[in-house]
């Protein structure tokens, strides 16, 4: 137990540093950036217009004439106290606007993230255990050209065939236009929700199966599941095969947070979704320095928040090294 | 699949053989791609133009060839970056080891915490958008897992009976490295790079889909499809259908020559 706790103190001050890292390198390739945020979000011909005052007032509230490093120290001092300052284009909070996000896409990921788990695991186990043979084949193939498509293009052809072809689906946005907000149904936002839902499920699927196909091939070929063949034992598969790779697969699910919230990114931005994906496409566009800084932070935060609990449910999960861990 | 050496020889030939094809027509077409005639506006697929033409009278395949045409050229050169990025860092972590090494591997966490798409868009930003911000964008983000594979070859093979005689033998380490190390490391360094091709295309016209990337005026896979997006629901299918399709198989193309290839080079499957 004591041990347990050294291993997750150690990984949370190198996740705290990794972030000090993202927070940095972020703020530094936006402060990089030649586009000057007045031109991207005023226009050169209302500028032309303005008086000096006005434009100096422009670019006090842009920050054009802070230095960088009193920002950066700036921003780091309050986002410490938990501050992330204030969204540039909504004037609100950025951590209002990414709770506000995050709400709408939360459901999103965790459906996409579940299902392309579970079949992607399904369908991975019955490939590699009958490798070279005809469902192998089948998923094999299929997760090659999934792999290969484009995740916001399958989404403009799911467009096209359920909501312009069949017009059984909506086109985009969350909740129906025209409603205030408490006349939306839990059925209505679900009805919004299939397809962008869908198309990150398949985005995520093919990297889960064909990396669960190569272990369950691994376990098949080793001595132990050769040795039960012969003992003739039955239910090789659940009791030796699901249980071996059961471990790599749930590794690799945590890890693929990163993964599938950038695939959200784009299937948000097809689907019209206002979800954080396409809150972070509009601050990169129209250069909203703090939105996009916060966005980028919170999403770090999570992707090590999923490959932290992958390290721990491993120890927990696998007995073989919670024992080694104890006595090393 | 009888004899995979020689399918995946023929594979790559035929590969070689369309790639050029696509890339020098592409080239070709680039004025072509570009050009507007409102007297043709709007076709669906017919003889003369054979992916249909958009609201300004484009030949979409000329514009879909050009698109590819880059696509394929913005893919070979990040490919080769971040390879050569890999290589560098990975062996000198494993060799050089010590601080080196966990500054590299911090380096590989951080590039790998940011999701790909975010420090794509924000490494275009950087470098002010354009065929630049978005090259430079994705050279700069896919060497990591690379990376990593590199240095566990590398150390694994620092500990290699004949490279210790060599090494105790006086071969000097130029020598070493070129004769002993590289030889090893080339068939992963390449299968590696070929399986950076897949990722960087479709990176690439995603970012420039987003609006990160290439200028709307540039006849590129990512421009034409974000541009579809507004025809979609007046029922203009093949503005997004077919540009996409040929994306999707010329990544498929690049996929599937570097699973040949990594099944081939293996040890573990190489005598399947």
């Amino acid at each position: 137990m004591k041990h347990r706790l050294q291993f997750t103190a150690k990984k949370l001050v190198r996740m705290a540093l990794l972030l000090l890292g993202v927070s940095l390198t972020a703020f530094l390739l936006m402060d990089a950036s030649p586009l000057d945020p007045l031109r991207t979000n005023i226009g050169q011909a209302a500028l032309g217009t303005m008086s000096p005052e006005q434009v100096a007032r422009l670019e006090d509230y842009w920050g054009v004439n802070t230095p960088a490093a009193e920002r950066y120290l700036g921003w780091l001092s309050s986002a410490l106290r938990g501050d992330l300052g204030v969204s540039l284009l909504y004037r609100q909070p950025v951590l209002t606007v990414i709770g506000q996000r995050l709400a709408v896409s939360v459901w999103l990921l965790v459906f996409a993230w579940a299902l392309s788990g579970a079949l992607g695991l399904a369908l991975g186990v019955l490939a590699g255990s009958r490798r070279g043979r005809w469902p192998d084949r089948l998923i094999r193939g299929t997760c090659l050209i999934l792999y290969s498509t484009p995740s916001f293009w399958l989404a403009l052809v799911l467009l096209m065939i359920f909501s312009v072809w069949l017009r059984v689906l909506p086109i985009g946005l969350s909740v129906p236009i025209g409603g205030t907000a408490d006349s939306v149904t839990l059925l209505e936002r679900l009805h919004h929700a299939v397809l962008p839902a869908l198309t990150l499920s398949v985005a995520g699927l093919p990297g889960v199966a064909l990396h669960t196909r190569e272990k369950t091939a691994d376990v098949m070929d080793s001595d132990y599941v050769l040795f039960s063949r012969a003992r003739g034992e039955r239910g090789i598969l659940r009791r030796h095969v699901v249980p071996n790779v059961l471990l790599p697969a749930m590794t690799l699910q945590f890890a693929s947070v990163g993964e599938i919230i950038g695939s959200s990114v784009l299937v948000e931005q097809v689907f019209s979704y206002p979800g954080l994906g396409q809150a972070a496409v509009s601050a990169g566009l129209g250069g909203d320095m703090p939105l996009l800084l916060g966005i980028t932070v919170i999403t770090a935060a999570l992707v090590f928040g999923g490959n932290l609990t992958a390290d721990l449910l491993y120890g927990v999960l696998d007995p073989r090294i919670r024992r080694g861990a104890a006595k090393g | 699949m009888k004899n995979r050496r020689k399918s995946t020889l023929l594979l790559l030939i035929l590969a070689a053989l369309l790639l050029c094809t696509v890339v020098l027509s592409g080239a070709a077409l680039a004025r072509q791609a570009v050009e507007t005639d409102f007297t043709r506006k709007n076709l669906a697929p017919c003889v003369p133009f054979l992916f249909g033409t958009d609201w300004m009278g484009r030949d979409m395949l000329a514009r879909t060839l050009a698109g590819l045409s880059l696509s394929i050229r913005v893919g070979a050169l990040t490919a080769c970056v971040s390879a050569a990025i890999a290589l560098a860092l990975g062996t000198a972590s494993a060799a050089l080891g010590g601080w080196v090494d966990s500054l590299v591997s911090w380096l590989i966490d951080l590039v790998m915490g940011i999701p790909h798409i975010l420090l794509i868009l924000l490494v275009s930003l950087a470098c002010g958008r354009g065929l630049w911000g978005v090259t430079a964008g994705v050279a700069l983000t896919h060497w990591p897992s690379l990376a990593r594979l590199v240095r566990a070859e590398v150390l694994q093979l620092r500990q290699a009976p004949w490279l210790q005689a060599a090494r105790r033998l006086g071969t000097p380490p130029e020598r070493l490295a070129r004769n002993h190390l590289l030889p090893h490391l080339l068939p992963q360094l390449l299968t590696g790079l070929i399986l950076q091709f897949p990722h960087a295309i479709l990176h690439e016209a995603s970012v420039t889909f987003l609006g990160f990337g290439l200028p709307p005026d540039q006849p590129a896979i990512g421009v034409i499809l974000e541009e579809s997006m507004g025809y979609l629901a007046a029922g203009r299918w093949w503005l997004a259908l077919l540009p996409g399709l040929s994306l999707a198989a010329a990544v498929l193309l690049f996929a599937l020559i570097g699973e040949r290839l990594r099944l081939l080079l293996s040890p573990a499957t190489a005598q399947e």
